[in-house]
Parts: structure tokens; C-alpha cells; sequence
């Protein structure tokens, strides 16, 4: 019923079917198609053999390797922490100021800290630690807690505001929302913190000075009388011109306003003390004008 | 389109319509204050919208048409249509999606407009949307052409062509929405889930009833592909969605697996749905529009058997490959690899077959840039086979995995093979069916030819450098034994990756645009031209004297 015929370029026969136009050429199937299938499959045999590969009832072919992926990753994991143990031990041993002096040590702190900084705190402080709005610039000599080896260390063990037992606490208070202050107050109060910082307000000196009783009552308690901050209570300085919320009318408004209460996670069970004192080596020494 | 209904088979669509319609109302009044009771409101306004058509040609004279002389084309004409619909909306997310990388502030102020939403509104609108009813739209023409029998139904191919839409139209609404299943490629929740099985159901058997009325002794090749494509994708579909709903009146079930068998079953289902959907699918496109326009016999029957059985035998094992080094046992890991790399010959075998056949044809191939869609699609259906089975194996895994070299890899794959398959047949096949002598403008097709070749290689390109050097600065150390790079090192690498890929996507897009644009004005203003010999009849059979007249 069906008429093979030849295709007169290729010389093969078709099949002798047709639908619709198309036909089918019945060539053999080339010899490389057979050579690489048999490839691939002594390939997988032979892989089958080597590594775990069937399942039985209640186990599997282990493969004559004795090869487990499990324990694979155990033994790296082992391998890699041996490695960076002789030094990670010794940093985690030494004050800051020791591994500062210790050229070798250095040259490890060097490799390791910047991709910490970038894998842990870039995300908040900025890849270049310049901060941004609502997160503190690393690079600037403005600390909120302190700036020497041992307070930075302690920061980043406990954190600001986090869950931890120990965590450092601070927050501004919310004048305008909780009534202490009404909004021409708060205002008042926001130009006289812009004239402290050396910035000008356009305030009359009579609405300064009463800028500045208001500071008195409410301010001073935390930021200090002259506005300098308190380190120990983690109130920032106002008298300079770093600026976490920004110093502008509307954002010093706000923050007097609706108060601040910044947060940073206690690195005390997600580092280890070897890598926390790489990071404060690392931050010290951007504060002191970079790395490089 | 629905006077060519009979008065039954307009009561029966009646009748669907309105069970649709109260669905639709216990939908949206049981999900009220949830993204069900939205989804209740689609289905009824769909519904509605239907019902429309329906009536208005309710009353209308019975038609008069001899069903036995020509086939049913207006489901494939509506269904091409809308798979180009599709395309421009799911590639237009695509390079939004794309574009939203490079600049993550691309977007507006509202959630839904957040990457994790828009890009399964992206990949399930090329995927399903535009791919899906390519197949459908494809496979109505191609099951009736290669068995010289008509569509069996008049209704069931709407049913399953709008109800599909249904489908696709749920699920991208529902992703802006926020519903999801956090299964890839499977996001949908379980009442769109359950509607696609009913969906496809009907599919199935619409299929497998043409088939049954053929006039040709045997079935031909395309015809094994599409039937391999409906049927495991039902199986795929069933199982992975699988799941409990947490209540009968809102858009949130709980998957019936859990932990590593999850992703497993997860894996099974998306690794097929490149398999059966993506693959098989449009192999069989390509063994009927291939030959067809390069009018050359297929190269060898043979190899057509050798490929299509170990394609469909070995694919169907290696999902496993995805969980690489993960918690999996590494049995399973061995299996899923072992069986990519045995799958590369057969796949190669199919590739090679359609490359083959265009010997003899290789003149048509650099004169028309129709075939030449179809030859490029050949090719990287081989380049990413190739690239899938060489990803699987471990060792190179580890350095791919998580990457964009994944991404680059599927779209390798949905740019260079699906998408140009499908416009090369949708060039092909629209002539045909709207009775036009050629397209609009041949140059719109070849300027889409190369707006689509240069908008896949620059992609896949960027995404072949941004996801190696990805995976490369990831394991590098330093010699302290400390990673070299942190996470936004690598972001820094592969911003100007980014870009050149928002790049690519834009000009595969432009070309869908034109294609959309080509293929409206076919239909409205090119010279009319009745096909030669299109119609149904044994091939044995006597021909009839004078073709038959609608």
C-alpha cells in the first residue's frame, strides 16, 4: 500500500509514507551516533560502579570508591579550618595592638577583613563604610560609643539595641509624638541644634536663646550642656558636622519629633573573636584615612 | 468564529459558559477580602465575556458547511494570535525584570511591581503564555494536516484554548498579587492547579479522538512529540501540585511533600517541564514546519525513533541534577547525572536529524529567513543540550550552580530554540491559514531573524562571562584561606553583564514586535491566495475533482 521511493539526492529510500508532503528517508542510523551512545553508556556503568548510585531495599550501592559526599564536606571543612587556625588562634590570643606589630598577622588581616566587611557590614555602613542615611560613616572620626580598639570590639560583640543580654542601649526620645514638646518648640529646638553645629539657621538671637533653654531641659541630659555627646550613653555629638539622620529643617523636625532609635546586630555567635578583631583592625584603620 | 458552531454545540458552550460564570460567583463571594475573591471576579468577568459570543450567535441559522471537506482552523488562528500577545507581554516583563537588575530602582512604589513578582509574570508569560498556546495553537493544525482528519469537536478546542488562557491569566494576576507556591514554574495555587488539570484532561482526549479519525495509516513523528508533551506534562502537573489547601476559601495550600522530598518532586517536575513542555513540545513544531517549508523527506525515520525514546526514557530521570551537592542523597545526585549525559546523543540525534533533512535545502535556508529560524533553532537546540547534559555533571556543577551560567543556559534554550522554532512556524503556518499568498513584508521577517539572533547571543553571552566569573569569584580564597571577594564584590562584576543582557532582551523583543506587527498586517492587508491542496481526505483516496468551498 505504501510506494517507497528513492530521493534522488541522497540515494536513500524513503519509508514510503506521506502525510500531507512530508516523507521520511529511511537512512541507517550513523555509525557515530552508535559509537557515542555506547560511549556515555559504559561512561555511567562505570560511574555506577565507582559512587553510590542504585537504591536497594534498604540501602544503596555504595560504589567501590567509598566515596559519601557527607563526609567529603566534613573533612574540607576540617581541612580548611586547619589551615586558617595557626594564625585565626593567634589573633584571636593577641590585644589589637600586637597584631598591628605582627607584619605577619597583618598580611592576613589584610586578605580576610575586607570581604568580611563587605559580606557582614557593607550592607548597612556602605561598601566604602561612608554610612548613609540612618547608618553611621565608619570613616569620619564621629563615634557614638567610642572610637578606641576595646569599645569597637565591644560594639560589634553586643551590638546596638539587638537581643543580646549585654547589648549597648540608647535611644532618642519621640518630643513631638509623646507631647513633651509642641511642633513651634521643636522647631525652636532644631535651629539652635543647626547653630551648635556651626550651621546657619536664619534664627534671630532671641529665638536661639530660647533655642537654648529648651536644649537645656530636654537635651542636655543625654547629648550633654555644651551638645558634645555623650559617649557612654551613645548620644552623638551635635556640635560637629556629621550627621546620622541628616541636619537639615525637615530631618532634625522628624527626628526631634518621632525620637531615633538605631539598631545593629551583636556579631558575638554570627564571628568568631578572630574575625571581630580583624573587622576593628580593618574599621580603626579606615577611620585613620584607609587601608591603602 | 461561533456561527460555524452547530445549535448543540452552541448550548453546550452556553452551558460551560454559565457553570463557568457560577464558579466564578462562589469564587469571589467565598474568597471575598482574599486574591481568591479577585481570581473569582476573573473567572466570572471571563466567563461573562464569553457568554457573550456564545448568545449573540446563538440564534443564527444552522451553519452550512460540509464538516468532511476542510479542516477547523479558527481555534489555531485565535490561538496564534494570542501566544503573539503573550510574547510581547512576557518578554516586555522579561527585560523589565532584566532592566530591574542592573537598576534595582526601575521599579514603582507598590508591591506588586517588586522583582519576586514581576518575574514569574516573565517567565510564566513566555512559557506558558506564549510557548503554551504556540504548542496548542500548533498542534490543532499539525495533528489535523498529518492525519487528514478534521478536529474531533468543535467545542472541546476552544474549551481547552480559553480555558488555558484562564489559566495563565490567574496565575500572572495572581503573582502580582502576591499568591504563590514557591515552586518554580509551578506558582500557580491549587484551584488554578486544579483548573489546568480539567484543562488539560480535555486536551488530552481531543487528541488522542483526532488521532483516532486519521486517514493515514500511521502517525507521524510530530504527532508523538505533542502526545508526549500533553501527557507528561498532566502527570508532571498533578503530582508536584500535589498539595492541601489551608481553606476552601483562600489562595494558600501546603505542598504534600516536605523537606528534601519536595524539592525533589519540585526538580522532577521542573527539569520535565523543560523536557516535555519546552522540548518535546516544539520537536514536534519542528518535524512538521522544518520539512514542510525546507520541503525535503526527514533525514532518517530512524533516528526519529532512536531520539524520541531516549529522549522521553531518559529525561524523565534527570532531574536530580538541579540538587547538586545539596541535601539529596548522593544516589540520587549519581542517577540524575549519569542519566543527562546519556540523554546528550539522543538529543544531538534529533538536532542532527533536523539539521540533516536541510541537506538539498541549504540554498532555501540562506534565501528565507522563515527556514532560517527553523535551522538557528536547530542549532541551539543542540548548543543547550549539549550545555544541560556537560552542567549536570558534578564537578562542573559546582562551579555553575546558583549562577547566572544557569540563566544564560535556559535562555540559550527558550530565546534560541523555543521562541525561534515557534516564529518560524507561526511564519510558516499564518499564510496558510489566513489564506494569504506570503507574508506582509518579508523584510520584517528577516530583520526579526537578526534583531532575534543578535538580541540571544548577546544575552547568553552575558550571561556566560557574568555567571563563570560569578561562580569563580565565589570560591576563590586568598592564601590566608579566607574568601578573596564578598557577595557585593561579585554584584560590582556583573553589573555591566547586567546591562548588556537588558541589552539582548530588548532586541529580542523588538523583534517579537515585529513579528506581532507582521502578522496583523498578513491578516488585514496581504493578497489573498487560496492554498493549493489543504484540506482532509485519505491519501489513498481519489481527490476530489473541485476543492471543497466553505
Amino acid at each position: 500500500m505504501s510506494v517507497k521511493e528513492r530521493d534522488p539526492l541522497t540515494g536513500h529510500q524513503t519509508t514510503g509514507h506521506e502525510w500531507n508532503g512530508i516523507t521520511e528517508l529511511n537512512t541507517r542510523v550513523p555509525r557515530a551516533v552508535w559509537f557515542f551512545i555506547i560511549v556515555t553508556h559504559i561512561w555511567a556503568l562505570v560511574y555506577w560502579v565507582l559512587m553510590p548510585a542504585w537504591p536497594l531495599v534498604n540501602t544503596y550501592t555504595r560504589g567501590l570508591l567509598g566515596i559519601d559526599q557527607q563526609e567529603q564536606v566534613k573533612e574540607r571543612v576540617a581541612a580548611a579550618d586547619a589551615t586558617r587556625g595557626i594564625w585565626a588562634d593567634q589573633i584571636a590570643a593577641l590585644p589589637l595592638d600586637k597584631i598591628r606589630d605582627d607584619t605577619l598577622l597583618m598580611a592576613n588581616v589584610d586578605r580576610a577583613a575586607p570581604a568580611l566587611f563587605g559580606d557582614n557590614c557593607a550592607a548597612c555602613h556602605g561598601s566604602r563604610a561612608e554610612g548613609g542615611p540612618g547608618y553611621p560613616s565608619l570613616v569620619d572620626d564621629a563615634w557614638l560609643w567610642g572610637g578606641d580598639d576595646e569599645t569597637i570590639l565591644e560594639t560589634l560583640r553586643v551590638g546596638i539595641n539587638s537581643p543580646h543580654p549585654d547589648t549597648r542601649y540608647a535611644e532618642m526620645l519621640a518630643f513631638g509624638r509623646d507631647g513633651m514638646l509642641d511642633r513651634g518648640q521643636i522647631r525652636i529646638a532644631a535651629d539652635y541644634v543647626q547653630s551648635l553645629a556651626g550651621l546657619d539657621s536664619g534664627a534671630s538671637p532671641e529665638r536661639l536663646e530660647e533655642g537654648a533653654a529648651l536644649f537645656a531641659d530636654n537635651c542636655a541630659s543625654c547629648h550633654g550642656e555644651d551638645g558634645a555627646g555623650v559617649q557612654d550613653l551613645g548620644a552623638p555629638n551635635l556640635t560637629d558636622t556629621h550627621w546620622i539622620y541628616g541636619g537639615s529643617d525637615e530631618a532634625l523636625f522628624e527626628t526631634i519629633y518621632g525620637g531615633r532609635q538605631g539598631w545593629m546586630p551583636a556579631w558575638e555567635n554570627r564571628l568568631t573573636k578572630a574575625q571581630r578583631k580583624m573587622l576593628a583592625i580593618y574599621i580603626t584603620s579606615l577611620a585613620d584615612g584607609g587601608p591603602e | 468564529m461561533m456561527e460555524r458552531l452547530t445549535g448543540a454545540e452552541r448550548q453546550i458552550a452556553l452551558i460551560i459558559c454559565v457553570v463557568m460564570a457560577i464558579v466564578g460567583l462562589v469564587m469571589a463571594a467565598a474568597g471575598h477580602g482574599d486574591p481568591m475573591g479577585s481570581h473569582g471576579a476573573i473567572v466570572l468577568i471571563a466567563a461573562g465575556i464569553t457568554t457573550f459570543f456564545v448568545l449573540r450567535a446563538i440564534g443564527e441559522p444552522e451553519p452550512a458547511e460540509d464538516r468532511t471537506v476542510d479542516y477547523y482552523d479558527d481555534p489555531t488562528k485565535a490561538g496564534l494570535v494570542i501566544a503573539l500577545f503573550w510574547a510581547v507581554v512576557g518578554m516586555g516583563m522579561g527585560v523589565w525584570v532584566a532592566a530591574q537588575l542592573a537598576w534595582p530602582d526601575l521599579r514603582i512604589d507598590a508591591a506588586w511591581s517588586s522583582f519576586g513578582r514581576i518575574r514569574p509574570v516573565h517567565t510564566s508569560g513566555v512559557i506558558f503564555g506564549f510557548g503554551g498556546n504556540a504548542l496548542i495553537a500548533t498542534s490543532y493544525h499539525v495533528m489535523q494536516r498529518t492525519s487528514r482528519a478534521r478536529l474531533a469537536g468543535h467545542v472541546s478546542p476552544w474549551f481547552v484554548l480559553l480555558g488555558f488562557n484562564l489559566f495563565c491569566i490567574i496565575a500572572a494576576s495572581g503573582y502580582l498579587m502576591g499568591v504563590t507556591q514557591s515552586k518554580e514554574y509551578a506558582e500557580p495555587e491549587w484551584y488554578a492547579d486544579i483548573w489546568l488539570v480539567i484543562v488539560w484532561v480535555v486536551y488530552f482526549v481531543l487528541y488522542i479522538r483526532t488521532l483516532a479519525r486519521r486517514n493515514e495509516p500511521h502517525i507521524y513523528v510530530a504527532n508523538w512529540y505533542y502526545l508526549a508533551f500533553i501527557l507528561v506534562v498532566a502527570i508532571l502537573h498533578i503530582v508536584n501540585n500535589l498539595a492541601v489547601p489551608a481553606s476552601l476559601t483562600g489562595a494558600k495550600s501546603y505542598s504534600a511533600f516536605a523537606g528534601v522530598q519536595d524539592a525533589m518532586t519540585q526538580w522532577w517536575y521542573g527539569h520535565n517541564a523543560v523536557a516535555f513542555f519546552l522540548t518535546a513540545g516544539f520537536l514536534g513544531m519542528l518535524y512538521y514546519f522544518l520539512p514542510k517549508r525546507a520541503e525535503r523527506p526527514i533525514y532518517s525515520y530512524r533516528l526519529s525513533i532512536l531520539s524520541f525514546w531516549g529522549i522521553v526514557f531518559f529525561y524523565i530521570w534527570a532531574g536530580s541534577h538541579h540538587l547538586h551537592y545539596t541535601a539529596l542523597p548522593q544516589w540520587v545526585q549519581t542517577l540524575g547525572m549519569t542519566f543527562s549525559v546519556m540523554l546528550l546523543v539522543p538529543s544531538w540525534a534529533s538536532a542532527g536529524n533536523a539539521l540533516m533533512t536541510l541537506n538539498g535545502a541549504w540554498h532555501k535556508v540562506r534565501d528565507d529567513a522563515t527556514l532560517r529560524f527553523m535551522m538557528v533553532a536547530a542549532v541551539f537546540y543542540g548548543l543547550s543540550t549539549f550545555e544541560g547534559s556537560f552542567m549536570a555533571v558534578r564537578a562542573v556543577n559546582s562551579l555553575s550552580h546558583y549562577t547566572d551560567w544557569t540563566v544564560g543556559h535556559v535562555h540559550a534554550g527558550a530565546m534560541g530554540w523555543v521562541a525561534l522554532i515557534t516564529f518560524g512556524s507561526i511564519y510558516s503556518v499564518v499564510p496558510l491559514l489566513w489564506k494569504r499568498e506570503t507574508m506582509y513584508s518579508w523584510k520584517l521577517v528577516e530583520w526579526h531573524f537578526w534583531l532575534a539572533l543578535a538580541g540571544t547571543v548577546i544575552y547568553v553571552f552575558a550571561m556566560w562571562n557574568s555567571g563563570i566569573i560569578q561562580g569563580l569569584m565565589w570560591r576563590t580564597y586568598t592564601d590566608s584561606g579566607t574568601l578573596a571577594y564578598s557577595f557585593t564584590d561579585t554584584l560590582v562584576a556583573m553589573h555591566p553583564y547586567y546591562v548588556a543582557r537588558a541589552c539582548g532582551g530588548a532586541l529580542f523583543l523588538t523583534g517579537a514586535i515585529l513579528a506581532a506587527y507582521n502578522v496583523y498586517m498578513t491578516i488585514r492587508h496581504a493578497p489573498e491566495k487560496r492554498p493549493e491542496r489543504d484540506y482532509p481526505t485519505s491519501s489513498e483516496a481519489v481527490e476530489p475533482a473541485v476543492p471543497a468551498a466553505e
